[in-house]
């Protein structure tokens, strides 16, 4: 495998581990108000990612900057081609982290509620919107000759745009789900696995449409393999979660979102955004990728710095490895 | 205004916005790891009451700086794509480094700091502060180091129209980032420094004007305003000197950029440093403006000695023109541009008063500093309530310094974005307009929803992190810290249940 090659591989990773960990991050948030009853069972799904978000968030950021140094043209040309809903994205995630940070900073409900709603908003719109991103980049999008996107702001927004939304919202719903019966305790914990066994059918319906939609369309024997091997796991995840086993169920969701990102990446490849207009003017991996030399410095980089960044991060969910329940939650003291 | 108007004022805003948040992390989070080694060391209360403290108002700021990076990293791709593509090759990698090195070290440690306080050996929690805050530092090598390729470009070969990387350790290495690192971090740590004293300094003169020496509260405050002040003075030293030497390399590398710092409209030899000017700095004849002045001071600030020349705009705008052109090509991805002269004067006012004030209000943070000092000596506390509104007011001055600097580097080196260099260390012919630079697929109507819905989402989060930073400044340490000071309860009567977390949300 060439470098090039190589490296759209470590971008497809980099997604992969975003979408696994921030996935989770947003179901927690996307359920806030559905599982929880009172303040306390708020702080309660809040604080089973509250060490742990913004160090999942960074694999958003490291994917952007890793598309940047090892494919500019794709980079360039993805985020300005979706200006508009990339917009929409960031102004979520900042309300997002912002909330986190400041909703238990002032004693009244008024505060919290609008902190609340930030922590809604902004856990539903970047599930949404990086769905429909990476779906639409699978596609494509309507590129002229030098990259740019023609027409109107709304131009790059096709039918896979919206089933790509639904795809990451209902998988980040699910796994979210899963999450917190893992990490929580007494009745938060059995109203997320009632949920979980609840939606589980419908809410990765429509991540089983898209792969069969790309398949369809752009698919080979490699991404068929993958698209069937999510599919299996998808169904194992289901049928475990009936039995009442949610730990297999998180990790084979887990692995059917692997063989999902496989396959649609293998879908993409060789191109890395695919022009609607032209398929001469597509970005390819290799029309886009960085010099060799720029390859070679990030691949030392990151083969340092990746085992690093798993063994901590990893650390850091085992010794936040218990359980919370309202009983664990301190009293709130503010100035 | 197009585009290219519009979008330059995004960056500016976004990027002016961000650096108010990310100094004062960078200061801050190395002062309470500081705090809290003291604390580990000594196991005096009192510092454990300052980490907390604060570590409280760090994280307040924090977050704010996090979710407005996230712009910054976007902002390239959507609404600068053309300099994207020009520049990945180079520019990317750094970026990218921060994030893989820096960033994922900073977020996680982090977490496991604000919330490990019970959950990890006493040793360990510390050196988790230690790890996010000298990632912080890492964080800012790097994007100085992207920052500085801008300014001076090297390690590369230009190959098809674009640079190509060669060297990652020239990148690294860049004279322009060994002198913008320390001036930067200096400055960042004036920034926490001027914090500490002024928020203390209020403490002090509101409630312990005569309170005993021993006063539990007493104590946090005069130790975080003598932390403050000696931080803050050697802060302000160690950016007098970068500063020197990178302007001397400034003066090498971008003529125009300091010769529009001056507003020198002719060549002169010595050249005199202007104090302040009254009257239109931007006139390029020099003709209206009486400008007080010390003689010689530019030639020494520029070369070392007194009596060298310093090269003017209008001898320098015929350089310019020689070597890069007179008119932007005919490309009509310049837009209305192309094909028109090329105006290599950057904005006089700007550049004159922007340096000016930099180093204004750095001054008046130095002398705030060695003034905090001297007041509270052999354990006084001033009286005068002038004392702790002017302490508090001197919090805004290095903020100031440090938005006034970076106006002046960015707006300086206009109309480049990547600006050629006669400087030999540098790799010459090689440069980006600005007005090249921009994305072209994009609107104006998108560009300005942007910039309208970024600055008053920005305007708002400031009013809320400001009304949170006030009311814990203010609340003092009962706010974090409520069993500081008190009698130990007898038998550990309300000690928290077992299994309570020490902190959650």
């Amino acid at each position: 495998m060439d470098l090039a090659t190589f490296w759209f591989c470590v971008i497809a990773l980099l997604w992969l581990g975003y979408l696994f960990l921030e996935g989770f991050d947003f179901g927690v948030g996307m359920l806030l108000p559905v599982l929880s009853r009172t303040n306390e069972e708020r702080r309660v799904l809040v604080n089973t990612i509250g060490p742990v978000w913004d160090g999942n968030e960074v694999w958003l950021i490291v994917a952007g900057g890793a598309t940047f140094a090892a494919f500019p043209g794709w980079y360039a040309s993805l985020f300005s081609a979706a200006y508009l809903p990339l917009l929409l994205v960031l102004v979520a995630l900042i309300l997002r982290g912002v909330a986190f940070e400041y909703r238990g900073k002032v004693d009244t409900d008024r505060w919290r509620r609008n902190w609340d709603r930030a922590i809604v908003f902004g856990s539903w719109v970047p599930a949404l919107g990086v769905g429909a991103l990476l779906a639409t980049n699978v596609v494509g999008m309507p590129l002229d000759a030098q990259g740019n996107r023609v027409g109107s702001a709304l131009a790059i927004i096709r039918p896979e745009t919206a089933l790509g939304a639904l795809a990451v919202a209902g998988f980040s719903l699910l796994h979210g789900a899963l999450f917190l019966s893992l990490k929580t305790d007494g009745d938060v914990r059995r109203r997320a696995a009632r949920l979980a066994m609840r939606i589980g059918p419908v809410a990765l319906l429509p991540l089983a449409a898209l792969l069969a939609v790309v398949q369809l369309r752009h698919g080979s024997a490699p991404t068929a393999v993958a698209a069937g091997l999510a599919a299996l796991a998808a169904v194992g995840a289901l049928v475990v979660l009936a039995s009442g086993r949610a730990g297999r169920a998180f990790a084979l969701l887990g692995a059917a979102l692997a063989a999902s990102v496989i396959s649609l990446f293998g879908a993409l490849y060789p191109d890395v955004l695919p022009s609607t207009l032209n398929p001469a003017y597509s970005l390819t991996v290799h029309g886009t990728a960085s010099s060799p030399y720029t390859l070679t410095v990030m691949t030392w980089v990151a083969a340092f710095g990746t085992p690093a960044v798993l063994v901590y991060q990893g650390w850091t969910y085992w010794v936040f490895r218990k359980r919370i329940g309202t009983n664990h939650i301190p009293p709130v003291h503010v100035p | 205004m197009d585009v290219l108007d519009i979008a330059r004022w995004q960056f500016g805003i976004t990027t002016v916005y961000h650096f108010l948040m990310v100094p004062l992390t960078i200061g801050l989070s190395v002062l309470v790891a500081v705090m809290q080694t003291a604390w580990f060391r000594t196991g005096k209360p009192h510092y454990l009451a300052m980490t907390k403290f604060w570590g409280k108002l760090m994280l307040i700021n924090f977050a704010m700086g996090v979710v407005t990076g996230i712009v910054q990293e976007f902002q390239f791709g959507m609404a600068w794509s053309a300099y994207s593509r020009f520049v990945g090759d180079v520019f990317g990698a750094p970026l990218a480094m921060e994030g893989l090195v820096a960033f994922f070290v900073e977020s996680t440690f982090l977490g496991l700091w604000i919330f490990g306080w019970d959950r990890l050996p006493r040793a360990a929690h510390l050196a988790c502060i230690w790890a996010a805050a000298l990632a912080t530092n890492v964080s800012a090598f790097f994007i100085l180091a992207a920052n500085s390729w801008m300014q001076h470009p090297v390690g590369i070969a230009f190959v098809d129209g674009r640079p190509r990387l060669t060297s990652i350790w020239a990148v690294l290495t860049n004279p322009t980032v060994l002198a913008t690192l320390p001036h930067t971090l200096a400055g960042s740590f004036a920034v926490a420094g001027t914090f500490l004293v002024g928020v203390a300094a209020w403490h002090l003169a509101r409630k312990h004007r005569d309170t005993p020496k021993d006063h539990p509260d007493r104590t946090v405050w005069r130790a975080s305003l003598r932390l403050g002040a000696w931080v803050g003075l050697a802060a302000f030293a160690a950016v007098a000197v970068s500063g020197d030497v990178q302007g001397k390399l400034m003066f090498q590398q971008q003529p125009m950029k300091m010769a529009s710092a001056e507003a020198l409209c002719n060549t002169e030899s010595p050249a005199s440093f202007s104090i302040f000017a009254v009257g239109d700095v931007a006139r390029r004849d020099c003709e209206s403006v009486k400008s007080v002045t010390v003689p010689a001071l530019l030639s020494f600030l520029a070369h070392g000695d007194f009596s060298t020349e310093v090269k003017g705009v209008n001898q320098l705008i015929g350089e310019y023109q020689a070597k890069y052109g007179t008119t932007y090509p005919n490309d009509p991805a310049l837009g209305s541009l192309a094909g028109k002269p090329i105006n290599y004067v950057p904005s006089l006012p700007v550049t004159y008063w922007g340096f000016r004030l930099m180093i204004g209000f750095g001054g008046i943070a130095a002398l705030a500093a060695a003034l905090a000092l001297w007041l509270t000596r052999r354990d006084r506390v001033p009286r005068g309530r002038w004392f702790h509104r002017a302490a508090l007011a001197a919090i805004a001055t290095p903020f100031l310094a440090n938005s006034f600097g970076w106006i002046f580097t960015e707006m300086g080196r206009q109309p480049f974005v990547v600006v050629p260099n006669p400087n030999p260390s540098g790799v010459d012919g090689v440069w980006l307009y600005t007005a090249q630079a921009v994305s072209r697929g994009v609107s104006a109507g998108e560009m300005l929803t942007s910039v309208i819905v970024l600055t008053a989402l920005y305007a708002a989060l400031a009013a809320v992190e400001g009304f949170l930073l006030v009311r814990y400044a203010r609340a003092g340490v009962p706010g974090v810290m409520p069993e500081y000071g008190a009698a130990p309860s007898p038998a550990g009567e309300d000690k928290p249940a077992e299994d309570v977390l020490a902190f959650a949300y």
